[in-house]
């Protein structure tokens, strides 16, 4: 029983990663309507901004402020610059560019800072938390950070004008058009909107598994499925999913025999298909029903 | 060369699921317009061009031509399910690779004959792709992305367990030989193995082609455009789904079986999850729905990721990116949809 509540809180604090990213994955969706592949790399390259600017001595907390401030106007850039010319062009070809986008950042990351681990301040610290080894301050802070985040958006798109205008972007483009809504800049909106927290996200946990041009591969899959697990329509389902997604991972690690640790993820993965089989929407995600 | 001057699905019926008429470039029809003649000219003289061309080319440029085949044959696969079908797949990595291992422990622990590998690598990939498009019938778009991404995600890990590592190999992988041509051909392995892969593509081909030009084709087709009418007229959705996974995984497996063949190695880690979004990149860029697409597809995954090597080796992976970008930019539909327009300039309309 004891190494059950162990792997759990353990699994909740890598979960807590996968949480953040699935927030950020969960906004860009409601934004464009599909999963964007080089969101982890645009995070990743955020938070070497981040880095940057604390090694040319900018406090931590100005460092914070300017490298959203800055991923803000870079994501509305890059749906201006890339996406806005090919708005018309097939799905499919959106994703190609998404992979195309993530191959672009990852090199120019890997080609400006080089590829060695480099470490990042935690502003919460590492000791541990309420005396329990498992979980530390950092981690802590990170679940905390996630929730208000999270509670900063129910009431953006619940509770202003704005926030509004961007869920009706999303669910009826045309409609929208009609009543004085600008789409495609709500939809530019959202690509700032979404990689502001990514790089929120990027800086929470680039303490826990080091700055590197890499890093956010294996993440940004685990907050895919974290958000997917939670309902891609419901940012709280999301952050959930990503905390159920830490936890799993961990117990199938720990409790299946010989195969448990070398196929963590694909049984993680395993799992979150099973869910979907049954609640094809998503744990938590609006059932979208089509009139016909 | 295409069937979509005979797609009579009309959207007539009422709104159509959300996404569904975007994730096809519609009328991808190059040159159906072009009438029978130029159509026929162009597949014959391609053809004869790739009759010769080893004759004239260096080794290494046929094995990398026979590459561009096997890739193009798992291309259209996977066109079969996304262009024809409209389900998604990022598990395509994972057919190719159970292909390419049956081939291998075929011919090295069995004694098989080569040949004899492809039909057997086909079947036991259209048998799990059947059965993995079942549960795969309640999910759509990323839902669907995500499940085939387990796939992909699971296949090398599998392949690397020890209980197996008695027929896979484990980490290591299995050696191949290379078959020598038959009949006292006089030919060397590399252009003896590039025309059997031409033949075995060929055949492939007029197959996917006929297939989708059929009855078949427009049931597929049919689903894609509007799931909802067509199993009002009759079609039975969960089976056609469930069967063009299997076919799909078909082509696959028999692309991954060549490609073990003609590059003599089979490992674990040559079949992640890159593979599937290559297979993907290679479609889009040939024209989804479009099969001969497929051709420039497979050399687009090839070629492109050396080219941008040769331009900037600390750079390479942006160059890649932007390439691909540009492609995007000049022909938003891939290959198909840039002919077709060209086709349309040129006849002036």
């Amino acid at each position: 029983m004891e190494l059950f509540i162990q792997q759990v809180l353990a699994g909740i604090s890598t979960g807590a990663i996968y949480a953040c990213m699935a927030l950020a994955v969960v906004m860009i969706y409601q934004a464009i309507d599909h999963l964007n592949f080089a969101q982890g790399e645009m995070a990743m390259f955020s938070t070497f901004i981040a880095w940057q600017l604390i090694e040319k001595c900018v406090p931590y907390w100005l460092a914070f402020v300017l490298t959203v401030i800055i991923s803000f106007i870079g994501g509305i850039a890059i749906e201006r610059i890339v996406f806005k010319p090919i708005e018309n062009a097939p799905v499919l070809s959106h994703v190609v560019i998404f992979i195309a986008l993530y191959s672009v950042i990852n090199s120019a990351a890997g080609f400006i800072w080089d590829f060695t681990v480099k470490s990042f301040p935690s502003p919460f610290g590492s000791a541990p938390l309420f005396g329990s080894s498992l979980i530390s301050a950092h981690q802590g802070g990170m679940v905390a950070v996630t929730l208000v985040l999270l509670l900063l958006l129910y009431g953006f798109f619940s509770f202003t004008r704005v926030g509004l205008a961007m869920r009706a972007a999303a669910a009826n483009p045309a409609s929208s058009r009609l009543v004085g809504i600008r789409v495609s800049w709500m939809v530019a909106l959202g690509w700032g909107m979404a990689t502001a927290l990514g790089s929120i996200a990027g800086m929470l946990i680039a303490p826990v598994v080091f700055l590197e041009p890499n890093m956010m591969i294996s993440i940004l899959l685990y907050g895919f499925a974290g958000a997917v697990l939670g309902g891609l329509t419901s940012p709280g389902g999301a952050v959930l999913g990503g905390f159920a997604v830490g936890v799993i991972e961990n117990l199938a690690g720990t409790y299946i025999p010989v195969v448990g640790s070398e196929l963590k993820l694909p049984i993680a993965l395993v799992v979150i298909v099973v869910v979907l089989v049954f609640k094809p929407a998503g744990l938590f995600g609006r059932v979208v029903v089509s009139r016909v | 060369m295409s069937a979509h001057e005979e797609t009579v699905v009309h959207h007539d019926i009422g709104e159509s699921p959300e996404g569904a008429e975007r994730l096809i470039a519609k009328p991808a029809a190059p040159e159906a317009k072009a009438g029978l003649q130029l159509r026929h000219f162009v597949f014959v003289a391609l053809l004869v061009l790739a009759f010769v061309l080893p004759a004239f080319t260096k080794n290494f440029v046929v094995f990398q031509l026979t590459q561009t085949m096997v890739y193009a044959i798992a291309i259209v696969g996977l066109n079969l399910l996304t262009g024809f079908n409209g389900q998604f797949s990022l598990g395509h990595s994972a057919f190719y690779a159970v292909g390419a291992y049956t081939a291998a422990i075929l011919m090295e622990q069995a004694g098989l004959s080569y040949v004899w590998t492809l039909p057997v690598a086909g079947i036991i990939c259209f048998i799990l792709g059947f059965l993995f498009g079942l549960p795969a019938l309640r999910l759509e778009g990323v839902y669907l992305a995500l499940a085939t991404f387990a796939l992909a995600a699971a296949t090398p890990q599998i392949l690397k367990l020890s209980p197996l590592e008695h027929w896979t190999g484990g980490v290591q992988g299995i050696v191949i030989t290379k078959p020598d041509a038959p009949f006292g051909l006089p030919l060397n392995q590399d252009q003896w193995l590039y025309y059997f892969t031409l033949i075995v593509g060929l055949i492939l081909y007029l197959a996917a082609r006929n297939l989708v030009t059929s009855r078949t084709g427009r049931a597929l087709m049919a689903i894609r455009d509007n799931p909802i009418a067509a199993r009002s007229m009759g079609v039975n959705t969960s089976l056609y789904k469930a069967s063009a996974f299997g076919l799909s995984a078909f082509y696959t497996g028999v692309a991954g079986a060549l490609g073990a063949i003609i590059v003599q190695f089979v490992a674990p880690d040559s079949f992640t999850l890159t593979l599937s979004i290559g297979f993907l990149v290679g479609l889009v860029v040939g024209g989804v729905g479009w099969l001969p697409g497929a051709l420039f597809g497979g050399a687009f995954l090839l070629f492109v990721p050396n080219i941008a090597e040769n331009v900037s080796k600390g750079l390479s992976g942006a160059v890649y990116g932007l390439l691909l970008i540009a492609i995007i930019y000049v022909m938003p539909s891939g290959l198909a949809g840039f002919l077709q327009l060209i086709v349309s300039k040129v006849r002036g309309k």
